[in-house]
């Protein structure tokens, strides 16, 4: 009963909530890029790599210029310029796409290794740089319980979501969203018919890489203000996780990333309870659930979950 | 011969354009890049100890090379490799701190035994599933690396923990740790280095001389027609990812019973992900292994020195993230290398 009562009391805690989509956040943008890469036909397992280049770019614009947002906005060109790279090797060259994403991600941690001395004068970690501050919704702040959830919050929680229904809009209610699933089903049909095969997946693979800059900038200025070595910490593969256990669709990714969030966020607060002890290391017991349930989801054990027809196909003429 | 050489052509011409693409980053940070190359070579060959410490880390190396490139043989993608060696040590380690009173005959090949039977196994969910109900094995083994990672860290946190400071599990007995071949100063240098090599023979013997490794290429050549001609191809996929993660298993017991003997939590810290590499650039082929696993291992050891004048050690990945880049889109050198002959 004590354990019960102090579960709850985690439940009952708005604060938990907030913690749960700040953890959400980069898991839906990195999950929207797995989504708009893999339904026109391209794996992208480069993410883990753009977000941490994101991450760090944003860092270094940030440092420079002193603002956030044009170190958000930076962190937005290379996660274009990695994607183009994995969009060119993948598409024009017809290569493997899983050791192209795995030479990406190798790229960027080199990078971002490499420029820490030259650049910060100290490897490891940068000092803070700045951060992009909690908005508040006025009137929303207010009201009780959800006010305490979302009325002060990250901007960037906000554009998350907004992302995910422009992802959903796009794909499922314009002619190019239309192409884009096409092009990820059956590129032979789509291309008879007219469609440029190349350029939908060029234009997929390219959002992927902007969505997921966006996770590494969050993680980065959006979150604590500075850069730490490999603090993307496995987010573009949960992220990939979502993308899977959400069948391909923004919604579902983003409820995905949701329950992962909540997840962490569980098990993080499960540590703060003075009521019960729970050891340190069971959070690692916790933090593998995600991976395992997409496991068991994609063996199709429970709700049947498929790729896209052509996914990691390359298509040539 | 032609083959030979052309097949050795796409991963040299790699290395070379990214060891020239890797000298502009240098330029550009303002260092003389035939110095730094010049202390990368020294640092890996230039002393006895240099050359034993690149030894101790090609040797893991070679055994997560031959996991995944017996893998890509067998048409099967096993990108966990990383998982697999840290699920053999872990397992290997469990057992090798428990039964300390058996001979040394009994207790290495017992321990290297358990440890690939462990990498053995966890390789063999992701084959199972594939064959059973279609999961591609690239995103069940990522998952399951994820898995080992988060396992890993629990045991080394709780059930394992020992002492104090820096996570690990007691050492293992002194009877199941590798002996030692060669000592030079404060490296030692394990008969693990043969073990891996005897690996690569086994690895060449299976799939050219056996039957069993015919028919596991024959379901990676094409499985429709494997099929057709009457060989199981579920049973060969579960196979095919059992033995690679068994070699995958064994990098993990010779890092665990000859350099560490500890388990160090995420102790493969990237091996299995090189293996990817390594493969990729040995082109599948045991003996192309062996020199692309000395090549990174090099590459890791000679970066040490170079950054004592202020080049980055993260070079070195540069450097391995453009070779497989340039491996994967092999047309692209192959366009290079086509105008080259043209000219010539």
């Amino acid at each position: 009963m004590r354990i019960l009562s102090a579960i709850l009391s985690i439940f009952i805690n708005p604060q938990f909530y907030k913690i749960a989509l700040t953890a959400a956040t980069p898991l839906i943008f990195a999950s929207l890029g797995g989504v708009f890469s893999e339904i026109t036909g391209v794996v992208n397992i480069a993410l883990e790599g753009i977000i941490l280049m994101g991450a760090f770019t944003s860092v270094v614009f940030t440092y420079f210029t002193g603002n956030v947002w044009i170190g958000v906005l930076m962190a937005i060109v290379s996660g274009i310029l990695l994607a183009l790279l994995h969009a060119w090797g993948s598409i024009k060259w017809a290569g493997n796409q899983v050791v192209l994403g795995t030479a990406i991600i190798l790229l960027s941690q080199g990078l971002t290794g490499f420029l820490m001395e030259p650049i910060f004068g100290q490897p490891g970690q940068t000092n803070f740089v700045g951060k992009i501050d909690e908005i508040t919704i006025p009137g929303l702040v207010d009201v009780p319980f959800i006010g305490q959830i979302i009325g002060e919050i990250s901007p960037f929680v906000y554009i998350a979501f907004g992302c995910v229904f422009f992802g959903w809009w796009l794909i499922y209610k314009t002619k190019l969203g239309l192409r884009m699933r096409s092009v990820g089903e059956n590129p032979e049909a789509a291309d008879t018919l007219g469609v440029n095969v190349h350029a939908i997946r060029y234009f997929g693979v390219i959002m992927s890489g902007v969505f997921a800059s966006l996770a590494g900038a969050y993680l980065s200025v959006g979150e604590i203000g500075q850069f730490k070595e490999l603090m993307s910490g496995g987010r573009g593969f949960i992220g990939l996780a979502a993308m899977i256990i959400g069948k391909w669709n923004p919604i579902g990714a983003m409820f995905a990333s949701l329950f992962f969030g909540i997840f962490g966020a569980f098990s993080n607060q499960l540590q703060s309870l003075q009521e019960i002890t729970v050891a340190s290391n069971v959070k690692s017991l916790f933090d593998t659930i995600p991976f395992i349930l997409t496991i068991i989801v994609v063996a199709g054990f429970v709700g049947k979950s498929r790729p896209p027809a052509a996914d990691g196909v390359p298509y040539e003429k | 011969m032609k083959k030979i050489i052309e097949s050795i052509a796409v991963p040299v011409i790699s290395v070379v354009i990214a060891l020239l693409i890797s000298a502009l980053i240098i330029l550009a940070i303002g260092k003389n890049p035939i110095e730094a190359y010049g202390k990368l070579i020294h640092g890996a060959f230039g002393s006895q100890q240099a050359i034993i410490d690149t030894l101790i880390k090609t040797t893991p190396l070679i055994l997560t090379g031959l996991a995944v490139g017996f893998g890509f043989r067998a048409g099967v993608f096993n990108i966990g490799a990383e998982g697999q060696m840290a699920m053999g040590a872990l397992m290997a380690a469990v057992f090798a701190s428990n039964f300390g009173g058996l001979p040394p005959a009994v207790a290495i090949p017992l321990t290297m035994l358990i440890g690939m039977l462990a990498g053995a196994g966890w390789a063999a969910i992701a084959g199972f599933l594939k064959a059973k109900t279609g999961a591609h094995e690239v995103v069940t083994t990522i998952m399951l690396n994820w898995t080992t990672t988060y396992i890993a860290s629990f045991v080394i946190t709780g059930p394992l923990a020992t002492g104090s400071g820096t996570p690990k599990s007691p050492e293992i007995s002194t009877s199941a740790q590798l002996p030692i071949l060669m000592r030079v100063g404060a490296m030692e240098l394990s008969a693990g280095i043969i073990i891996s090599i005897v690996a690569a023979i086994f690895m060449y013997v299976f799939l050219s001389k056996t039957t069993t490794g015919y028919e596991i290429k024959a379901v990676g050549f094409n499985p429709y027609a494997a099929e057709y001609g009457g060989i199981s191809v579920a049973k060969n996929i579960v196979l095919a990812m059992a033995i690679s993660g068994a070699l995958a298993g064994l990098a993990g017991v010779t890092e665990l019973m000859g350099v560490h003997h500890r388990f160090l939590g995420e102790l493969s810290g990237g091996k299995g992900f090189d293996g990817i590499s390594i493969a990729l650039i040995g082109q599948n082929n045991p003996i192309g292994i062996i020199f692309a696993a000395l090549l990174i291992g090099a590459l890791r050891t000679g970066s040490n020195e170079m950054q004592f004048m202020g080049v980055s050690k993260y070079i070195v990945i540069i450097v391995q993230a453009i070779v497989i880049f340039l491996v994967a889109a092999d047309r692209i050198v192959k366009a290079i290398y086509a105008r080259k002959k043209v000219k010539a």
